[in-house]
C-alpha cells in the first residue's frame, strides 16, 4: 500500500514517517499533485497556522487534487491543522479558504482555560469507531491547538466520532467512510497513538483499490 | 476530560552528551541523550526537553544531530533548544525534529523574536525559556545560563513573553535549581496567574511530595526534572500514581 504524506514545506513529517515506520508501513513524500496520482491512501499532517497552510497547498496546486481524491474515497487522515483543512474556513485565518470537504469553520478556543490545549488530553466517544477501535476508552492523545471544529461543524450526525473538551467541547476525531481526522497528534501520543495509526492503515487497506483509480488495484 | 498535567524529563547537554552540574555549575557526564530519550519514552514521561547548554556555533551541528537521534526514539513531544538567536536557527531546531524550540537570551535580546518565531511555526512551537532568581520581593530574569542578571522583572517579562507570540512557559528557578529542596511554588503560581499559556514548573525537584506541591500550589501545567530521574531516583509510573491518587490528573499508562 503506497501512504502519502503531503508535504508542503513545515509540517511534522518525520515523526509521523517515524511512527509509520514503527507500525511496519512504508510512506512517501508528496510535494506535488503528480505525486498524489499513485498514492493508496493520503495522510496531511498539520501543524502551524491555517492560512500558511492553505497558502501552501495552493501555490503547489495540491487544494483541486487533494479535494478530487478525498471525495472519490482515496482514505484520508488529516492531522491537527490537516484536520482543519477539511473544512470550509477558519477564524484563524479569516481571508483563507479551507477544502470545504465539511461545510462548518474551525473556531477560536474559548480563552476561559489557558491556549495552546497543550498536553494530553481524554475523549469523549458518542459513537463506535474503526480509529479507536481498541483503544481504551481513558486513553490519552497529545493536543498543541488554540482553534478547532466545534460539535456539528461536519454537518453529519455520525462522523464526529470523538470529542474533547478545554473550555467548551470541540471535535477530537473526524471519521466519515474513507474521511479521517484528529484533532491530537497520534504521532506524538505513544501507544494509543500507534493503535490509531494502525487503525487507519488497516482501514486504508479495507478501502485501497476500491477508489476508482484507473491504474490498478493496491499491493 | 481534563488536561492531564504533564511530568518532563529533561536532558541537559553539552551537544552530544548529557551533563549535569549544580546551579549551572560543576557538570558532569550523565549518559547518551538517545538512550536516556529512549527509557523515558517507554516509561511514561509526558515530553522530552534537551537543551544545548554549551550553545556554542561550533557545536551546533553536533547538538542538531543529537536531536535527531533523539527524535528517532520518541513517540512523545520534543522541545529542543539553547543559545537560539535567529528564526533560521530556530528552524533548523525543529526541521532536526523538535516539536517546539525554547529560546531564552536572545529573546530578552531581541524579544521580536518570539514574534517571528510564532508567527512562522505558530505559538504551539515557540517556549520562553526564563532563568528566575529571588530578588527581594521579586524574581529577576538572567540570562547566558544564569550567568548574567537583567533589568527584567521575571514574571513581567514572562507576561510580556506570551503577548509577543510565546506559547509556552519553562520556568526554572535558579535558587533551587540542583538544590533538591522542591520546587519554587510561589515563583511558578505567580508565573502561572500572570500568563495565559502553560507554564513548566523546573528547579529543586526531589519528591514526589514536591510534585504535588507545585501543582497544587504552584499551579504548574507541567514539571521538569533531570537529575532524580537519570539517577533513578523517581520513576514515572510511581510518581504519576502518587500524583493521581490525590487528584492530580495524570497520564498514567504509557
Amino acid at each position: 500500500m503506497k501512504i502519502a504524506l503531503v508535504e508542503y514545506g513545515a509540517g511534522n513529517l518525520p515523526s509521523v514517517e517515524r511512527a509509520l515506520a514503527r507500525l511496519g508501513a512504508d510512506s512517501f513524500r508528496a510535494p506535488t499533485p503528480e505525486a498524489l496520482a499513485d498514492a493508496d491512501a493520503i495522510i496531511l499532517p498539520g501543524v502551524g497556522h491555517f492560512g500558511a497552510l492553505m497558502r501552501q497547498l495552493g501555490e503547489r496546486g495540491m487544494i483541486e487534487p487533494l479535494r478530487e481524491r478525498i471525495t472519490r474515497g482515496v482514505p484520508f487522515l488529516g492531522i491537527c491543522l490537516g484536520l482543519q483543512a477539511l473544512f470550509c474556513a477558519s477564524d484563524e485565518a479569516p481571508d483563507d479558504r479551507g477544502l470545504g470537504i465539511y461545510p462548518g469553520r474551525v473556531s477560536a478556543l474559548p480563552a476561559t482555560a489557558k491556549l495552546p490545549h497543550m498536553g494530553w488530553n481524554t475523549l469523549e466517544r458518542p459513537v463506535p469507531s474503526r480509529l479507536l477501535e481498541g483503544v481504551p476508552d481513558d486513553a490519552y492523545f497529545y493536543f498543541a491547538n488554540s482553534f478547532a471544529a466545534l460539535p456539528g461543524a461536519t454537518g453529519l450526525a455520525d462522523a464526529e466520532a470523538a470529542l474533547c473538551d478545554h473550555g467548551g467541547r470541540f471535535v477530537a476525531v473526524v471519521e466519515n467512510g474513507t474521511i479521517c481526522g484528529t484533532q491530537f497528534h497520534p504521532e506524538k501520543s505513544g501507544q494509543a497513538g500507534a493503535r490509531l495509526l494502525e487503525n487507519f492503515l488497516r482501514l486504508a487497506q479495507t478501502y485501497a483499490g476500491q477508489s476508482g483509480r484507473s491504474h490498478g488495484a493496491a499491493q | 476530560m481534563s488536561l492531564a498535567r504533564r511530568i518532563i524529563p529533561c536532558l541537559d547537554t553539552d551537544g552530544s552528551r548529557v551533563v549535569k552540574g549544580v546551579q549551572f555549575i560543576h557538570l558532569r557526564d550523565a549518559g547518551d541523550p538517545a538512550e536516556l530519550a529512549a527509557r523515558y519514552n517507554r516509561e511514561g514521561a509526558d515530553e522530552l526537553v534537551v537543551l544545548d547548554i554549551a550553545a556554542s556555533r561550533d557545536h551546533r551541528p553536533t547538538f542538531l544531530e543529537t536531536i535527531r537521534r533523539v527524535a528517532a526514539e520518541l513517540a512523545i513531544p520534543l522541545s529542543a533548544g539553547g543559545g537560539i538567536g535567529t528564526l533560521e536557527e530556530g528552524q533548523a531546531i525543529l526541521r532536526a525534529g523538535a516539536d517546539k524550540v525554547t529560546v531564552n537570551t536572545a529573546a530578552i535580546r531581541r524579544p521580536a523574536l518570539l514574534t517571528e518565531l510564532s508567527e512562522e511555526f505558530g505559538a504551539q512551537a515557540v517556549v520562553l525559556a526564563i532563568d528566575a532568581r529571588r530578588d527581594g520581593a521579586s524574581w529577576r530574569a538572567y540570562v547566558r545560563g544564569g550567568h548574567e542578571a537583567t533589568d527584567l522583572d521575571a514574571v513581567a517579562w514572562a507576561h510580556e513573553g506570551v503577548e509577543r507570540g510565546a506559547g509556552e512557559i519553562l520556568l526554572t528557578s535558579m535558587d533551587r535549581d540542583g538544590t533538591r529542596k522542591g520546587f519554587d511554588c510561589e515563583l511558578t503560581a505567580a508565573v502561572s496567574q500572570t500568563v495565559t499559556v502553560p507554564v513548566i514548573a523546573s528547579g529543586g525537584a526531589d519528591t514526589p511530595q514536591d510534585f504535588l506541591d507545585v501543582f497544587e500550589r504552584g499551579k504548574a501545567d507541567a514539571a521538569l526534572a533531570a537529575s532524580i530521574f537519570h539517577d533513578n531516583l523517581q520513576g514515572f509510573g510511581a510518581l504519576k500514581r502518587f500524583l493521581a491518587q490525590r487528584g492530580v490528573p495524570m497520564r498514567v499508562s504509557a
